[in-house]
C-alpha cells in the first residue's frame, strides 16, 4: 500500500549501493527504509508517517532522493 | 524586566540526547537561549547542536562556571534523582518537563529545593519563556512558531496547561498585548511552584501590569491565589480562564492533567470561580475575552 | 486507583496491622462456609469501589451460617453509587468500645503528606472537624526526612488521648505512614479503628487509592493482589469503546491519543491536549453540541495513532460528523495530525470533507497541515478562529 501523502524516491545508483541504503536506514527516524539482501527497499506502509527532516535527502548525492508531497499535485 | 529568566540566563539541559530534549534543546538555540551544557550518563564527548554533553551536572558546572538553570528531560524513574543532582550542584531553577512522576517523588524534589534555596518549576510543564530573551522548555514549540505566539509586553500568563499557555500568548498577541513572562506551571497534583507562589515574583516586575490565568478543577491553587491576592493587596488585575467546567458533574473521573480530578466541593470550578471572583480575580467564559478583560482592568486602574 | 477494602486489608496484613477473622466470598456456601468457620456473629460486607454501603443495604449482620449465605445473595446484586459489588467480606463482628479515625493523604499546597486522626471515628470526619476540632488533629510531615513514630503519638496525643490507648494507637498509626510512603499512595485511610469492649484493637474499615502514575513501580504488589493492568478503577467502569480507546494508545508509544471517555451524542471529538480537551469539550456543550465522547491527543502522535483514534470514533453508533480541534500547538505538528484523520475517515469508507465538521488546529507545521487539508476540501481554520468559535462551527453544522 503506497503513502497517501508522501512517496520516497530513490535513483537506483542509491538503492543498489548497501553503504548508502544502510545510511538511509540509520538516518530515517521513522524506519521508512529496509535493506533486503544487500538493496534498499522502502517500507511503503511508513511513508506517511515521514516527518519531512530531510535527512534523507542529506545523506544522499544531491538530487538522488527526492521526498514528493502528494497532496502538493 | 521579567521573571525568573532574561537574556543572561544560563541552563543545561539534563537527558539532553532524549527525542523530546533533543527537540527542546534545538528550539531554545534557535530562539536565542543560552544552553551552556548538557547531560546524559555515559555520553560524555558528544554534542548536540553543538552543545556539549557531559556524564554528570558537576561536569557542566566545573566547564561552564556557575550555571542558574537546567532543564529535566528524564524518563520519569530517573526525574527525582535528576533534580537532587541539578540541586545538589547548585543549580537555582529547575524546569521539570516529564510528566507521570508519582506525587511523593515531586514533593521530595520540592522539599530538597526548598532546603536549598532552589526552584522547581513543573513537573509536567512545558517551562517559560520571557519574549525576546529566553526560551527554557519547550514552550511555544520551534523558534518560528514562538515569535508568532509571543511577543514582549504587560502581561503575565500562569497555566496549569502548557498548550493552553501559548493560545492564551497567542489571543493576547493578536490584541496587541505582549507578554512579560509566561510560566506554564503543570498540571500535576503536586508542583513546584503554584499560581501564588510566583505573585510576589510578579508583583515586584515593574513590567507586569496585568496577569492571565489558565486553571482547572481539581487541588486547591486557584484558593491559595485567592487568599494570596487578598491578603497582600496585590496591585496586579488577574484575568483567569477556567476550563472543564463539565467535570462538575462528573466526580471521581479524571480528564486532562493528573491534577484534575473532582473530589470535594472545593475542587469544581463553581467553587474556584466563586472564590477567585470574591477576590476580585475576574473569570472570562472564553479564552478571546481574556484581553478585553485585561484592557478593561487596566483601564480601570488608571 | 481505589482498592477494595479486602485488598486495602490484603496489605495492612502483611504489614502486621490487627485484623480481625474474615474471609472472601464468591458464592453463597463460601459464605456459609467462612461464617462457619469464624463461630459467632459475622458482617457482611460487600466489595465495591464506593462509599455508602451501608445506606445502600450492602453491609449486613448475620448470627449464624444460614443467614449468612441468604445475606450474601441480598448483597450482590446491589449496585451502589453506579460500582457493582465484586465479592463479599465476611468478617468476625466484634463488641466496640472506641471507634478512632486515622488517614494519611497528600496536601497538594503544602506539598507534604498530612495525616488526619480523630478519636471520634466511624462517622464523617469533616463533620467531626466542624463540630468538635479538638477532636481531629492533622499534622504535616516531612517526605524527604525519616518518618518516626513521634509523629502519629503527637497526632493521636492532639485529641487528648493518653494512658494506654495512646501506647496501643501510636504503632498502628505509625504503621500506616510507612505504608502510605512505602507503595506511593495517594490515600490510606481506617476507619473505623476500633477498641473492643474486651481491649483489642482492630482494623475494622480500611481505604487505600495507590497514585495511577506509580502502577508500574508496584506491579508486583498489584500481582500479588490480584489487580490487573487493565482495571482502570474510574469512578465508573469502562466502557468496551473507552477499553478500544486505551488499545489504540498502548500499541504505539508516539505521543498521546486516548484517554478516551463516552458520551451519548452524535458529534464525534478528536481534541487535544490536556488543558484544551477540557476547553473544547465545554465549548462545545456551551453552544448546545452533544459530544459522543471526550479524548486527549498530544505529545505529538504519529499519523497511524491518530488514524486509530479517529476510525474508532467514527465507528462509534450514532456519530454523524467528527470536530478536529486543538489549542495552538507546540510540539504536536498540524500536519501530521491532518494526515491521520484524514487517512482515519477514508479507511472508514467516508468522505473527509462531508465528515469532518470542522478542524481548528493551529501551530506547528500549520503551513504543511492546511496544504493537506485544501487538497481533501476539510473546512479548516487559523488561530484567528477562537476554539469556541470552531465548536460553534461544528455544532453549527449538526443542526444544518
Amino acid at each position: 500500500m503506497p503513502g497517501m501523502f508522501i512517496d520516497v524516491r530513490v535513483e537506483d545508483e542509491v538503492a543498489s549501493d548497501e553503504k548508502l541504503a544502510r545510511k538511509l536506514v540509520e538516518v530515517c527516524p521513522v524506519n521508512i527504509f529496509a535493506v533486503d539482501g544487500s538493496r534498499l527497499r522502502i517500507v511503503e506502509e511508513n511513508l506517511d508517517e515521514c516527518v519531512l527532516c530531510d535527512l534523507c535527502v542529506q545523506a544522499a548525492p544531491p538530487g538522488t532522493v527526492t521526498i514528493v508531497k502528494l497532496y502538493e499535485s | 524586566m521579567s521573571i525568573l529568566v532574561d537574556e543572561k540566563t544560563t541552563f543545561l539541559v539534563q537527558g539532553i540526547t532524549g527525542r523530546e530534549a533533543v527537540n527542546l534543546t534545538r528550539e531554545c538555540l534557535d530562539y536565542g537561549s543560552k544552553i551552556v551544557g548538557g547531560v546524559t550518563p555515559g555520553r560524555a564527548g558528544r554534542d548536540v547542536y553543538g552543545v556539549p554533553v557531559y556524564d554528570c551536572v558537576r561536569d557542566v558546572v566545573k566547564h561552564h562556571g556557575p550555571v542558574q538553570g537546567s532543564v529535566i528531560a528524564v524518563p520519569p524513574g530517573f526525574t527525582r534523582d535528576a533534580a537532587f543532582e541539578a540541586i545538589e550542584n547548585g543549580i537555582r531553577l529547575i524546569v521539570v518537563v516529564t510528566e507521570n512522576i508519582p506525587r511523593q517523588e515531586v514533593a521530595q524534589m520540592v522539599e530538597l529545593a526548598t532546603l536549598r534555596g532552589a526552584r522547581i518549576i513543573g513537573p509536567n510543564c512545558l517551562g517559560l519563556i520571557t519574549p525576546g530573551e529566553c526560551k527554557m522548555g519547550g514552550i511555544g514549540g520551534p523558534a518560528a512558531n514562538t515569535r508568532q505566539a509571543y511577543t514582549r509586553g504587560p502581561v503575565a500568563i500562569m497555566s496549569r496547561s502548557g498548550g493552553m499557555t501559548t493560545e492564551i500568548a497567542s489571543t493576547l498577541t493578536a490584541a496587541g498585548l505582549g507578554q512579560s513572562t509566561a510560566v506554564s506551571i503543570g498540571g500535576d497534583a503536586i508542583i513546584g511552584t503554584t499560581y501564588a507562589e510566583l505573585m510576589p515574583l510578579f508583583e515586584a516586575d515593574p513590567e507586569t501590569k496585568a496577569i492571565a490565568i489558565y486553571s482547572e478543577p481539581g487541588g486547591r491553587m486557584e484558593a491559595e491565589l485567592a487568599e494570596w491576592v487578598v491578603a497582600h493587596e496585590s496591585r496586579l488585575p488577574i484575568v483567569a480562564f477556567m476550563a472543564g467546567r463539565f467535570m462538575d458533574e462528573m466526580k471521581g473521573m479524571r480528564f486532562g492533567h493528573a491534577g484534575t480530578i473532582v473530589e470535594g466541593k472545593e475542587d469544581t470550578t463553581a467553587a474556584k470561580i466563586e472564590r477567585m471572583e470574591k477576590a476580585g480575580i475576574s473569570v472570562a467564559e472564553r479564552i478571546e475575552e481574556i484581553p478585553k478583560l485585561i484592557q478593561k482592568r487596566l483601564a480601570e486602574k488608571r | 486507583m481505589r482498592f477494595y477494602e479486602y485488598e486495602s486489608k490484603a496489605l495492612f496484613r502483611r504489614h502486621g496491622m490487627p485484623l480481625g477473622k474474615s474471609g472472601l466470598a464468591r458464592s453463597a456456601d463460601d459464605a456459609r462456609r467462612i461464617a462457619g468457620e469464624i463461630g459467632g456473629p459475622v458482617v457482611l460486607k460487600s466489595q465495591v469501589l464506593s462509599g455508602g454501603r451501608m445506606k445502600a443495604g450492602a453491609v449486613r449482620f448475620a448470627d449464624h451460617p444460614g443467614e449468612a449465605a441468604a445475606h450474601y445473595d441480598a448483597i450482590v446484586p446491589i449496585v451502589v453509587n453506579g460500582q457493582k459489588c465484586r465479592a463479599v467480606l465476611v468478617e468476625e463482628r466484634s463488641g466496640v468500645a472506641q471507634e478512632y479515625f486515622a488517614a494519611i493523604t497528600w496536601d497538594g499546597r503544602r506539598k507534604c503528606p498530612v495525616l488526619v486522626f480523630s478519636d471520634m471515628g466511624g462517622i464523617d470526619v469533616e463533620e467531626v472537624a466542624e463540630k468538635h476540632p479538638e477532636h481531629v488533629s492533622k499534622t504535616h510531615f516531612s517526605s524527604l526526612l525519616p518518618v518516626t513514630p513521634r509523629i502519629a503519638k503527637q497526632a493521636i496525643s492532639a485529641t487528648g488521648v493518653s494512658g494506654d490507648a495512646l501506647n496501643r494507637l501510636t504503632p498502628i498509626v505509625f504503621e500506616l505512614m510507612r505504608i502510605f510512603l512505602a507503595y506511593d499512595l495517594t490515600l490510606a485511610e481506617i476507619n473505623p479503628l476500633a477498641r473492643l469492649s474486651d481491649g483489642r484493637f482492630l482494623v475494622l474499615d480500611g481505604h487505600i487509592d495507590l497514585e495511577a502514575e506509580a502502577r508500574g513501580k508496584h506491579r508486583k504488589l498489584l500481582d500479588e493482589l490480584g489487580i490487573q493492568p487493565a482495571e482502570t478503577r474510574q469512578a465508573r467502569e469502562a466502557t468496551p469503546f473507552e477499553i478500544a480507546g486505551a488499545e489504540v494508545n498502548a500499541k504505539d508509544h508516539r505521543g498521546v491519543a486516548g484517554n478516551v471517555v463516552e458520551f451519548d451524542g452524535n458529534l464525534g471529538l478528536v481534541i487535544g491536549a490536556g488543558g484544551g480537551s477540557l476547553t473544547l469539550f465545554d465549548a462545545v456543550r456551551k453552544h448546545g453540541g452533544r459530544p459522543a465522547n471526550y479524548c486527549e491527543i498530544g505529545g505529538n502522535p504519529s499519523v497511524n495513532k491518530a488514524k486509530e483514534l479517529t476510525k474508532l470514533i467514527l465507528s462509534k453508533p450514532g456519530v454523524e460528523k467528527i470536530a478536529v480541534m486543538m489549542n495552538v500547538v507546540s510540539n504536536t505538528r498540524v500536519d501530521i495530525v491532518a494526515r491521520g484523520v484524514i487517512k482515519g475517515c477514508i479507511e472508514a469508507g467516508k468522505k473527509p470533507a462531508d465528515v469532518i465538521a470542522v478542524f481548528r488546529i493551529p501551530g506547528a507545521w500549520e503551513g504543511e497541515g492546511f496544504k493537506i487539508l485544501r487538497k481533501y476540501g476539510v473546512d479548516y481554520c487559523d488561530r484567528s478562529v477562537s476554539m469556541y468559535e470552531a465548536a460553534g462551527r461544528a455544532v453549527a453544522k449538526m443542526k444544518a
